[in-house]
């Protein structure tokens, strides 16, 4: 039965020859787009790199608005709770199990990818598990969020950082109950778009690390 | 009716330009008791550009309006571009700004390049919503203050500490009376207690924000004597439109006596 | 963006059948034409509040020493008749804020934008339907959080639009600093989610869903605006998200991102320290400058539209007026500290702050000329959109050169505060702004509601307030220049400012002309829609892709196939051609080159 839904090349990124589709058969039409015109790129994923773009916008905002903070006398830093690095870990091996998912999925193997997806929420919902050991682990050491401006700015943008991480797992959700039901159909780019927003959120953790802790 | 629009508009532009010439020809500034003559020398020349602009511009506006309205045979151009004319515009309006610019640069300098060494210095703080004055007195040096000892009871505005030895001859005002001497230098400190408020003289052509958490100087040169207003010109809260002061500019020579005499 | 995926589907589902019951398909409807419209009214619903507030100030300053007794029963910020200080402050602030964000920004960009954008490029619908539906219903409880703020505890908030801390974050400053601000913060939010889906909408269908042969430089100036609006929103607002959080945590978490240590409130000593009020003004005009222009530059291009359809006549320097409006946007994001030239930041900030808000006068000046030469040798047909475009003109002239006064640094020093920037922004952003909002609300209509607004009452309603207008902010120079101080609740405690309590009154006068007569334009509006003459296809013989389909277009746009298009969509008066204007999408090979490549 997967076989021949699974026809159509799945993950086709816009730009690469080799596995684009006819615009006809495997691109949505979209909300237009002139009846037999080709898309100029995949809306979605146009769409999903413009909100990207916003998200990066905000965390800019943060980090200058950090900078100018830090300049202040009473700037006093705080120092990193040993569980983060261990966060820091999950994350990536979440987006290595979620590329590892895709992987099977353009295999066809569908056991394999519900398994390494799988994977992949579990470990998101273990960093974000972690991330509420780490600030607890923080208040036990007295650290509160007005404590001082460096620890405003910790819980501020890693708060900030789980809410968008736990966005991204209701969409893990949404995307889990399709696996199964083998939903992914010719020109649906699901995984690929998702794969998108979770290894933005991990580069931004990343970033937001160094900005905390090592800059 | 539906004739008639292209002439009253073409006849509103005008009565525009006529009124607005009019008006704009009085001298609405406050009269000049500073040394920063150059702020209304700047506007001057800003009028008259930006005004020639404002009647050329709607002029043709109101004629083109009134000329080229529909009329039975009228024949539109077709005609949608002119490199030549579009780079000449464009430059000219680049190199006019261009000017403003460097003369807006130049005169921003001169506003906070460092002041002259004989310069008086005084200090404000602002509280919503009144001025506190304070002079160095005779060390030329400020006490230490501190936000603990503000005391409004004990009529200490500022938190002077009066342990500090610099404290010993500083002079602190009464609310809202600034005196200053005429014709020397006044370098002013300016500094807000609580939210921020901005310490405006209207005929000294002088405005800076009291920002919280900093001490911003002035400085300028008040050019005749006699009593004017400080106005707060940032929203400062339910009182902003209250928080008036006074500006007195003696005599140098009777600078020392006012004071004294205000702060019996 | 869990939804993104589904809504390329969804929308294709949409071209082909339409939803047939009432609450699918007028109230929780993802059809754009439908969410435009939900947005432009709810818009102007909240302009007529905004505008009632700033009549209240206009009454407190042309009179303050008089009672109203009357005001007693309509409010609680009188008392004996006599308007309370913080009432005053409430007034201004959410006067300003909802006319900058929930009017302003929402009639001609959410508005005019999802109305217009499928129809110009060529589109069933916008490319995410949902989040389009989802980002009205995140807006209109924006909308019912803010004006909520005026029923809580101390009232509304109280630190002016721009809610620069201190004042804003210490919740004993000023009455309306208790839940009142933290309300705007939230109703903040609720609009700037709203805005990011619509921004990420309108991008995403600009770029990606226009129809065969219209390229980008075929658009009419209308989409360009759009488009440019749309990326400044995306760029600038989270700017604004973030010093808003922030301004939170300061106001409920005892953080200190703003507020500086030693602060003193009514002889308390307050428990913050080594916060930055600057930072708070910086990440606010971040957003804020860019935001005057998500403001305008959708007027600017209605004009533009506008004007050639009723002058007949192609647009003059189109590769100009698309560059200046590209240059406006980009140049708009380095200027916002000449809101700060007295703020106490480093002067040398303020030089470079300078050069960019000189040079953003050059592609202004170059709009104007562009509009002059479209205007010459034309052929006007007065309509009542092109009085209003005519409006925009008048007033972009008007309140652009007042830019170049207060862009002079050292002039600023003067004028910053003053009645004079508050006659600058109101003829420039909010004038050209609302008059750009009537003008297209005049000239799309017929796509709107499939009916033609009343022409004499809309001429009669422009008339009006074109001069009540000019009457009311032009004089606002003057006093500026004289140094009367905005925010002021009774400015004649000042003996400087006494003596202009009688041009107070005048312009106090010509705002409740100006209020008044926008009856006239709520009359019309209602009664068009349901009475008015029924439009044809192409009321206005005009000549761009959004007049090839019926008035009001089906669901779906176009009845049959969308069309193609061959040429830009400014093509009047094109010689040799059989009548004064050539559609857009006719193939045949006349007219110029511009309008072909």
């Amino acid at each position: 039965m997967a076989t021949p839904v699974l026809d159509a090349p799945l993950f086709a990124q816009p730009g690469n020859a080799a596995v684009a589709p006819p615009p006809s058969a495997a691109l949505p039409e979209g909300g237009g787009g002139g009846d037999s015109t080709p898309l100029r790129f995949d809306p979605t994923r146009f769409g999903l790199w413009a909100f990207l773009g916003t998200i990066s916008m905000l965390f800019i905002g943060f980090t200058s608005a950090y900078m100018l903070r830090r300049a202040s006398a009473d700037w006093s830093p705080i120092s990193a709770p040993p569980i983060l690095w261990l966060n820091t870990t999950l994350l990536a091996a979440s987006s290595l199990t979620l590329e590892l998912a895709r992987r099977r999925l353009r295999a066809l193997d569908l056991a394999g990818t519900a398994r390494f997806f799988g994977a992949t929420g579990l470990l998101g919902a273990l960093f974000v598990t972690g991330q509420f050991l780490a600030w607890r682990a923080l208040r036990a050491q007295g650290v509160f969020l007005a404590t001082n401006p460096h620890s405003s700015f910790f819980y501020m943008l890693t708060g900030i950082h789980v809410l968008h991480l736990s966005g991204g797992l209701v969409w893990f959700a949404v995307i889990g109950a399709r696996v199964r039901r083998l939903a992914l159909a010719p020109g649906g780019d699901g995984l690929g778009l998702f794969a998108t927003y979770w290894h933005f959120l991990g580069l931004l953790w990343a970033y937001l690390l160094f900005v905390l802790f090592v800059l | 009716m539906a004739k008639l629009q292209g002439l009253f508009f073409g006849l509103a532009t005008l009565v525009l330009v006529v009124v607005s010439t009019i008006y704009f020809m009085k001298d609405w500034l406050p009269p000049l008791r500073s040394d920063r003559i150059a702020i209304d020398d700047g506007i001057g020349v800003t009028l008259l550009v930006t005004g020639l602009v404002f009647i050329a511009t709607n002029v043709l506006l109101g004629f083109f309006a009134w000329r080229y309205q529909d009329k039975p045979g009228a024949q539109a151009a077709y005609w949608h571009h002119n490199a030549k004319l579009e780079w000449t515009w464009t430059l000219v309006t680049a190199g006019i700004m261009f000017m403003f610019l460097f003369h807006a640069l130049g005169l921003w300098a001169s506003i906070q390049k460092t002041p002259p060494a004989n310069a008086m210095l005084v200090e404000v703080v602002a509280q919503q919503f009144a001025w506190n004055i304070r002079y160095p007195g005779k060390d030329g040096i400020f006490g230490r203050t501190d936000a603990k000892l503000v005391d409004p009871g004990g009529f200490n505005f500022i938190g002077l500490d009066k342990s500090d030895p610099n404290a010993a001859d500083d002079l602190v005002l009464p609310q809202n009376q600034l005196y200053l001497p005429v014709d020397q230098p006044v370098r002013v400190r300016i500094l807000s207690l609580d939210v921020i408020h901005s310490f405006f003289l209207p005929n000294f052509r002088v405005k800076q924000d009291a920002m919280p958490g900093m001490a911003i100087e002035i400085w300028f040169t008040p050019k005749q004597v006699g009593d004017y207003e400080i106005a707060c010109a940032e929203h400062c809260g339910l009182g902003h439109y209250r928080m008036r002061g006074q500006v007195h500019v003696v005599q140098a020579a009777g600078l020392d006596t006012a004071i004294a005499a205000a702060i019996e | 963006m869990a939804h993104a995926e589904t809504a390329a589907a969804e929308a294709h589902a949409h071209a082909g059948h339409a939803p047939q019951a009432f609450i699918w398909k007028y109230v929780f409807s993802t059809d754009h034409k439908v969410i435009g419209i939900q947005y432009y009214v709810t818009a102007m619903l909240m302009a007529l509040i905004a505008g009632t507030l700033a009549m209240l100030i206009r009454l407190q300053l042309a009179w303050p020493e008089k009672t109203f007794p009357a005001l007693n029963f309509l409010t609680k910020g009188y008392t004996d008749g006599v308007m309370n200080p913080e009432f005053y402050a409430m007034l201004f602030t959410m006067h300003g804020t909802i006319m900058v964000f929930f009017v302003l920004s929402t009639a001609p960009v959410s508005g005019f934008g999802n109305m217009l954008i499928p129809l110009q490029v060529g589109a069933r619908d916008m490319a995410f339907p949902f989040l389009n539906g989802l980002s009205y219903w995140t807006f209109l409880p924006g909308c019912i959080v803010i004006l909520s703020s005026f029923f809580v505890g101390a009232g509304a908030a109280a630190g002016g639009w721009t809610s620069y801390p201190p004042l804003s974050a210490l919740r004993s400053a000023v009455p309306g600093s208790e839940m009142g601000q933290t309300l705007w913060i939230i109703g903040m939010v609720f609009f700037i989610a709203s805005f990011t889906m619509g921004g990420l909408n309108f991008v995403t269908t600009i770029l990606n869903l226009r129809t065969k042969g219209l390229s980008m430089m075929r658009m009419p100036m209308t989409m360009w605006a759009m488009f440019l609006v749309a990326v400044l929103g995306l760029l600038s607002f989270p700017a604004l998200t973030a010093a808003s959080l922030m301004l939170l945590f300061d106001r409920h978490f005892a953080t200190s991102f703003f507020v500086p240590s030693g602060l003193v409130l009514s002889g308390q000593l307050v428990n913050h320290q080594g916060g930055s009020p600057l930072l708070w003004q910086h990440l606010f005009w971040f957003l804020g400058h860019p935001e005057v222009y998500i403001l305008m530059l959708p007027a600017l291009g209605f004009t533009s539209d506008i004007l050639v359809a009723f002058c007949r006549k192609p647009i003059f320097g189109y590769k100009a007026m698309v560059g200046a409006m590209i240059a406006i946007s980009g140049l708009s994001f380095v200027v916002w500290g000449h809101h700060m030239f007295v703020s106490g930041m480093s002067p040398y900030l303020g030089m470079a702050f300078a050069v960019g808000t000189m040079l953003i006068a050059v592609p202004s000046a170059v709009k104007v000329f562009n509009w002059l030469a479209t205007l010459w040798r034309s052929r006007i047909i007065f309509t009542t959109p092109m009085l209003w475009a005519l409006g925009v003109v008048s007033l972009f002239i008007s309140g652009g050169l007042s830019g170049i006064w207060l862009g002079q640094t050292a002039l600023d020093i003067h004028f910053h505060d003053t009645y004079f920037v508050v006659a600058h922004f109101h003829l420039i952003m909010a004038g050209a702004a609302l008059f750009g909002v009537f003008g297209a609300t005049a000239f799309w209509f017929p796509k709107m509601f499939g009916r033609m607004m009343h022409d004499g009452l809309g001429k009669w309603h422009f008339w009006f307030t074109f001069l009540a207008y000019y009457c009311t902010f032009f004089p606002m120079h003057y006093i500026g220049l004289a140094g009367h101080m905005r925010r002021i609740y009774d400015p004649y405690q000042y003996e400087f400012l006494k003596q202009f309590q009688p041009l107070n009154q005048f312009i106090t006068i010509s705002a409740f002309i100006l209020g008044t007569s926008q009856i006239l334009f709520f009359v019309n509006f209602f009664w068009s829609a349901f009475r008015g003459k029924k439009a044809s296809e192409n009321p206005w013989n005009a000549a761009g892709l959004e007049w090839t389909t019926p008035s009001p277009p089906p669901h779906g746009n176009w009845p049959g196939e969308i069309p193609e298009v061959h040429r830009w969509p400014f093509d009047y008066s094109v010689p040799g051609a059989e009548k004064d204007f050539v559609m857009q999408t006719d193939p045949a090979p006349i007219g110029d080159k511009a309008g072909s490549h």
